[in-house]
């Protein structure tokens, strides 16, 4: 390997061909801020516009300030990151931005947890020596996030996220000079758009110009209405995450802690969607042997490969990016929805309570569930099946404000039926779970064997586009895995041409799976707390003693006394759905 | 015979109007008006020693001729033949007397190469181009010259880039031409951009041939094969012509495959930009091209190495290219024997402003800003004090007096605070306030902005901002400070050329022109009248006889009299219209 | 014409229009025509150069002058457009600033018919690099 030698500071640093000021800097300790650079390492996924200016620095010799983040050192390089001009300037550039930003941060959904205030305070500014008109813009509010651009500071993350890795393309600047700001094009509204709501780029905004669409107060009021039963599920993503908001260290779980905490919040019932994730697998998986078996017997009418359908972010991109491929992916609804359906109908029965009186609340990483919980089709009467999806950053602050010491709370158990679940149901969570658990049940229901080995080494992992190929006992089943809508293009397009050789495909809108997603606690560009919540999601599925879907003795139950078997006329009704062929929904602006 | 007479504005100042009367008398008391015409004309841009007077065929050039010298004129030089010796134009060197213009060094000020065919062919025939050694460099370079033997010329002509750089021609095809790819691009930039500016439309007007004949060149050194010129939509004539002439080099085979009998292949296409300014930068000239947001990104990469489509891409301007043929022609040590030690050539300059001569000129590098506005441009308009020029486009600096002199070339022009830029001109005289040209071009390039970078897009802004404070007379000693703090800020920080250099405007100004700043601020007044903020209409009682005109003219009533009695006008009210002023037939109305 | 496919061919496409050409750099062809060159650029068109470009054409057909009128580009002295360079036979070139129809007329009468300079000729200040 070729490397150079350069001063930063005065310390000579020996840093390989084609690196940054920035990240030698940072090899030798020393920290050159940032505002507009993004880099997820785990994800390869890196954003450096080199828009923001805060990270130059002064290279001897040269005739301006060098931005750090795309500057490359050069053999012999002598860097200041901190003399006067440098300092001058970066606190200029600072002022700059926040003399074009809202300095409401007391009320901000971001206060606390927003970057560029973490920078003012860093910095020490106390006096913005250039003020002068803010730019102002049109607040959009869409059934899953917010855009309040007048807080938009130009970074690009949400259009690197938006266009780069997931590309969905709703996302890009517009206007020119002063009023340059990030909005769908013509600055329509968002749900005006393609988006997919899969909220990634309200993973990587920096400050408050895009969040989620908060429903806590919702929430509170049903749990405060004596006539509703309210029944509360959590997503299996949420407890390997949900403790970084209360300072534990990324990847600690907090499954018992959640379900404490959900109970003393005063929810009714506290159930885990991971049991809806078993019956996803018992649909999902019968519904591909299925296909399996007919395709393989000569069906040319049954198309393979058959597409998992658990990611709302992913099934609104092929609704409005592949409509002509909607018979690929399967017809089971998502987990969220599957426990919404049987949470008013079985559970409602059980319990003697009226479907207008109970409250189904979810708890997702996920910002698409907001929007999924709202579709039409998923309403009986009106009703929907799940009231409200809050996010895990919104469990978070319902838990603060409810004066609940999180970190204090004993570890407890979900509430029965709904809340027992497998191992195969927790890996939910991360890329490659899903696809996983399902080879779980679908191997032994069409070998008739049990499993030697329970755990599929070879389709997990953190790569983009993963493939692997499972022995059925002599039938070869290959698989594949994508994440990130980009990466799941590409195997989309593949299927499209024809080249495609995968019976069974996993795809996941947000890097990572559930555990990367746009409702989780904030990365900050930290890529490795992903890579720290897939391992505890592991960890936890390896601690179950049920691992397999179909063992898991509630779910063995419903169908006994009321669905009867997968696939069956009831599961069609309550647990599969249909798609709509969006792409030629061009709406005018209001 | 004819004697010609400059009416040009400067020496129609000095008389000359009472001079050709004088003429036209004496030849007429003469008998001479059958064989002698005095004829009038437009100026000759030598106002300095104006009036000018031109006696042809023999192409004598009299200079400060006055009515007096009339009868000399013609008893002397019409009638006996014997030329007036004083009057004869004086060179300043050597003092002796030059009978004849063409000697002159006045007029040896404009070369012009790039304009070499401009005002001469019919753009849109390409056999007038041949005629004019057209195509011949290109045919020289295919089939006597080897690409690195042709860059290597290139190199020693010592052609810079023209758009504003000054990057080494030769050097950026050198480079290019070392990357190695399977596909290249030729890229002309014709995204003129700067206000006031028509250098490279005028090129592609006039003669888009040589660009055409240069890109070819350009395209056989660095090896490529498809050339793309973004040119603005709002040039319609100059696409036009450029259409056209594509065409006609296609029939003739001068594109196309098999040019001129070799194997060289070589097409252009066109790529229209939607007039943004920062489409001019080449890195979002080639996003722009590519389909993408108009924004610059960092260099490196720079665009011979990776470019259009990342492809290595060779972008030079119009007026770069519209050089080359030539250069190939007449050989690079003709051309670099023209221009400055490390400014080879001439340049192309759009002259505007307070100027006499407002036109297209070319010159070659070294000539002084002197010998551009008073020589060639004629001097300012309606005799006025010549107060300051801007060169380098809206994020040149202001030169004043003190730079006249200087010659003009890249690193002279950079180390006077201003730049090359890609050629605007423009003059400014007494009656411009200094403050309010900052604002103006602050104003345009908050406006161009691509809004990538913070110190750009709120940086601009602001400079803005406090520039209209201050010409609104709220401006404090602090404000200076801070316009200065922040335009170094920008130009440390921006991330390309445009806000780098957009604070130029007002550091040059600041810096030369001090005194006016500071009257702005502390004694809240601005010396030629155009911040109306800082006016002050008011009525001088012993002219008023309280005609009561300027009341009844007021549009907001702030005129407060008796018929007959003295008017007051009310600061507080008045919006300084001017309306009171105009009315007023006792000048009673002045402005403070 | 054809494809130019060498030097020699380009060579010779130039020599053919030597002839032509050359009644515009030296006028010493005494059976040329009067040549009349209209500077069309975008800046000479704004100010009408179109108009007096057509009425230049129109009059010498009305009035049967042997004239060839072509359009060119910028000349440079954009303060003073719509320029026309006029090449009588025989004759420097000269340039007028400021056409319009009724100037156009005036030349036409005046100078193209019996030589006599008009107002308005806008000095040529520049040197072309064939004369370096």
């Amino acid at each position: 390997m070729e490397t150079i030698k350069l001063k930063i500071d005065n310390k000579v640093v020996e840093v390989a061909k084609g690196t940054t000021i920035l990240k030698a800097a940072r090899e030798a300790g020393i920290h050159i801020p940032t505002l507009c650079y993004l880099h997820l390492h785990d994800l390869n996924i890196e954003n450096k516009p080199a828009g923001c200016r805060v990270c130059v620095v002064e290279v001897e010799g040269r005739r301006n300030l060098a931005p750090a983040c795309v500057t490359e050192c050069t053999e012999g390089m002598v860097v200041n990151t901190h003399n006067i001009r440098v300092l001058n300037s970066r606190k200029t550039v600072l002022e700059l931005i926040l003399s074009d930003h809202p300095t409401d941060c007391l009320i901000c959904a971001k206060n606390g947890n927003c970057e560029l205030q973490s920078m003012a305070q860093e910095f020490g500014v106390r006096k913005i020596h250039y003020e002068g008109e803010q730019s102002t813009y049109r607040e959009d509010t869409s059934p899953a996030i917010i855009r309040d651009i007048d807080k938009c500071i130009m970074c690009r993350r949400c259009e690197m996220m938006c266009n780069d890795v997931q590309t969905v393309g709703v996302l890009s600047a517009v206007n020119r000079g002063f009023m340059s700001v990030v909005a769908p094009a013509f600055e329509m509204n968002l749900d005006h758009s393609v988006c997919t709501y899969c909220g990634q780029c309200v993973a990587v905004c920096p400050t408050g110009a895009l969040t989620e669409v908060d429903h806590t107060n919702s929430v509170i009021r049903a749990l405060a209405d004596p006539t509703k039963t309210v029944v509360v599920q959590a997503a299996p993503a949420v407890r390997a995450a949900l403790g970084e908001e209360f300072g534990l260290e990324a990847g600690t779980l907090v499954t018992g802690k959640m379900a404490a905490a959900l109970r003393r919040l005063g929810f009714d019932y506290v159930f885990d969607t991971d049991f809806a994730a078993d019956l996803t697998i018992m649909e999902e998986g019968t519904e591909l042997l299925d296909r399996l078996t007919r395709h393989l017997n000569g069906d040319k009418n049954v198309p393979l490969p058959i597409l998992t359908s658990c990611c709302p972010g992913w099934v609104n991109f092929f609704e409005h990016q592949f409509p002509e491929m909607m018979d690929i992916p399967s017809t089971a609804r998502s987990p969220q929805q599957m426990f919404g359906a049987i949470a008013k109908t079985y559970f409602a029965d059980k319990i003697g309570v009226k479907r207008e009186n109970l409250v189904v609340v979810s708890i997702m990483p996920c910002l698409a569930k907001k929007y999924e919980c709202q579709r039409d089709e998923f309403a009986t009467d009106g009703n929907p099946d799940v009231d409200f999806s809050i996010s895990t950053r919104e469990l978070s602050h319902l838990i603060k404000q409810s004066n609940i010491e999180f970190n204090e709370l004993p570890e407890e158990d979900f509430d029965h039926p709904l809340g027992e679940s497998t191992g195969a149901a927790v890996i939910f969570g991360t890329t490659g779970g899903v696809i996983e658990a399902a080879c779980r049940t679908a191997y032994e229901v069409y070998t008739g064997k049990k499993l030697q080995k329970i755990s599929f080494e070879e389709l997990r992992g953190m790569e983009y586009i993963r493939e692997a190929t499972i022995d059925f006992d002599g039938l070869p089943i290959k698989i594949g895995i994508a994440h990130g809508l980009g990466n799941a293009r590409k195997l989309l397009q593949d299927i499209k041409d024809g080249k495609s050789e995968f019976h069974a495909i996993e795809i996941m809108a947000c890097p990572g799976g559930c555990i990367g997603g746009g409702g989780q606690p904030l990365h900050h560009g930290d890529s490795s707390v992903i890579k720290a919540r897939q391992r505890a999601l592991y960890a936890e599925d390896a601690g179950k003693t049920i691992r397999k879907s179909h063992e898991n003795p509630y779910i063995i139950k419903l169908y006994d006394e009321f669905l009867g078997k997968p696939l069956s006329e009831k599961s069609h009704h309550l647990l599969h759905t249909h798609y709509f062929d969006k792409s030629k929904e061009i709406k005018t602006v209001e | 015979m004819h004697i010609l007479v400059c009416g040009g504005t400067g020496c129609h100042a000095s008389e000359s109007e009472s001079l050709l009367s004088h003429l036209k008398a004496i030849v007429a008391d003469k008998g001479l008006d059958k064989e002698i015409q005095v004829i009038a004309t437009g100026c000759f841009g030598f106002c300095e020693k104006g009036p000018i007077v031109k006696i042809m065929p023999d192409n004598t050039f009299y200079t400060q001729v006055t009515p007096a010298d009339a009868r000399e004129i013609i008893e002397e030089h019409i009638i006996k033949g014997r030329k007036v010796n004083r009057l004869l134009y004086q060179d300043p060197e050597n003092k002796e007397h030059i009978a004849d213009s063409k000697h002159m060094g006045f007029y040896k000020k404009q070369i012009r190469i790039a304009l070499r065919n401009c005002g001469f062919i019919d753009p849109e025939n390409i056999d007038e181009y041949i005629s004019r050694d057209g195509y011949e460099a290109l045919a020289k370079c295919l089939t006597e010259m080897t690409p690195q033997q042709v860059i290597e010329e290139m190199k020693k002509s010592g052609l810079r880039g023209r758009g504003g750089g000054g990057f080494s021609t030769g050097l950026k095809w050198e480079i290019t031409s070392k990357s190695v790819s399977d596909v290249k691009y030729v890229v002309c930039n014709a995204d003129e951009g700067d206000p006031g500016a028509f250098m490279d439309r005028s090129i592609l007007e006039g003669d888009p041939h040589s660009v055409i004949e240069a890109m070819a060149i350009c395209g056989y050194c660095i090896g490529a094969s498809i050339g793309l010129v973004y040119i603005r939509a709002e040039y319609p004539l100059a696409i036009d012509r450029l259409k056209t002439a594509i065409a006609q080099a296609r029939e003739y085979g001068l594109l196309g495959n098999g040019i001129l009998g070799t194997d060289f292949a070589f097409d252009i296409e066109l790529r229209y930009g939607a007039g943004a300014f920062v489409c001019g930068e080449e890195t979002a000239l080639i996003h722009s091209m590519e389909g993408l947001r108009g924004e610059p990104t960092v260099k490196p990469p720079f665009p011979s190495v990776s470019g259009y489509f990342e492809k290595p891409t060779n972008v030079n301007n119009v007026e770069t290219f519209a050089n080359v043929p030539v250069i190939i022609n007449k050989g690079a040590a003709w051309f670099a024997s023209i221009g400055t030690e490390k400014s080879k050539g001439t340049k192309v300059f759009a002259l505007a402003g307070k100027i006499n001569n407002v036109g297209l000129i070319e010159v070659p590098m070294g000539t002084t800003l002197r010998e551009v506005i008073y020589e060639i441009g004629g001097g300012i308009k309606d005799g006025k004090k010549f107060k300051a020029v801007q060169t380098g486009g809206p994020s040149g600096g202001c030169l004043t007096e003190k730079h006249l002199d200087s010659p003009i070339d890249y690193d002279n022009l950079i180390a006077a605070g201003s730049m090359m830029g890609s050629g605007g001109m423009i003059v400014m005289d007494e009656d411009d306030c200094m403050v309010s040209i900052a604002k103006f071009y602050l104003d345009f390039t908050v406006e161009e902005s691509c809004g990538k970078c913070a110190p750009c897009r709120i940086g601009n802004k602001r400079l803005y901002e406090i520039l209209d404070k201050l010409t609104k007379g709220n401006g404090t000693r602090e404000d200076i400070d801070r316009l200065r703090n922040l335009s170094q800020v920008i130009k440390d920080t921006a991330l390309c050329g445009l806000g780098q250099t957009s604070p130029n405007p007002v550091l040059s100004t600041i810096e030369n022109f001090w005194d006016e700043y500071i009257e702005h601020v502390t004694d809240k007044k601005c010396r030629s009248g155009q911040c109306k903020a800082l006016l002050q209409y008011v009525i001088e009682a012993e002219n008023c006889v309280g005609c009561t005109a300027c009341a009844r003219n007021c549009p907001v009533n702030a005129i407060s009299g008796e018929r007959k009695g003295v008017h007051v006008i009310d600061q507080t009210t008045c919006i300084k219209c001017g309306a009171c002023l105009e009315k007023c037939k006792f000048n009673a109305v002045f402005i403070k | 014409m054809g494809q130019v496919k060498s030097l020699a061919d380009l060579r010779k496409i130039k020599e053919e229009l030597q002839g032509r050409m050359s009644l515009r750099e030296n006028s010493n062809n005494p059976e040329s025509l009067v040549q009349v060159k209209v500077a069309m650029a975008t800046c000479g068109i704004a100010s009408g150069a179109k108009q007096v470009m057509d009425f230049f054409i129109e009059e010498f057909e009305k009035r049967n002058i042997q004239a060839v009128v072509t359009q060119t580009g910028c000349m440079g002295y954009c303060f003073a457009e719509p320029t026309v360079e006029i090449t009588l036979p025989g004759h420097s070139p000269v340039v007028y600033g400021y056409v319009d129809t009724k100037k156009a007329d005036d030349i036409i009468e005046k100078y193209i018919k019996n030589g006599e300079l008009v107002d308005g000729i806008i000095p040529v200040n520049y040197e072309t690099i064939e004369k370096k």
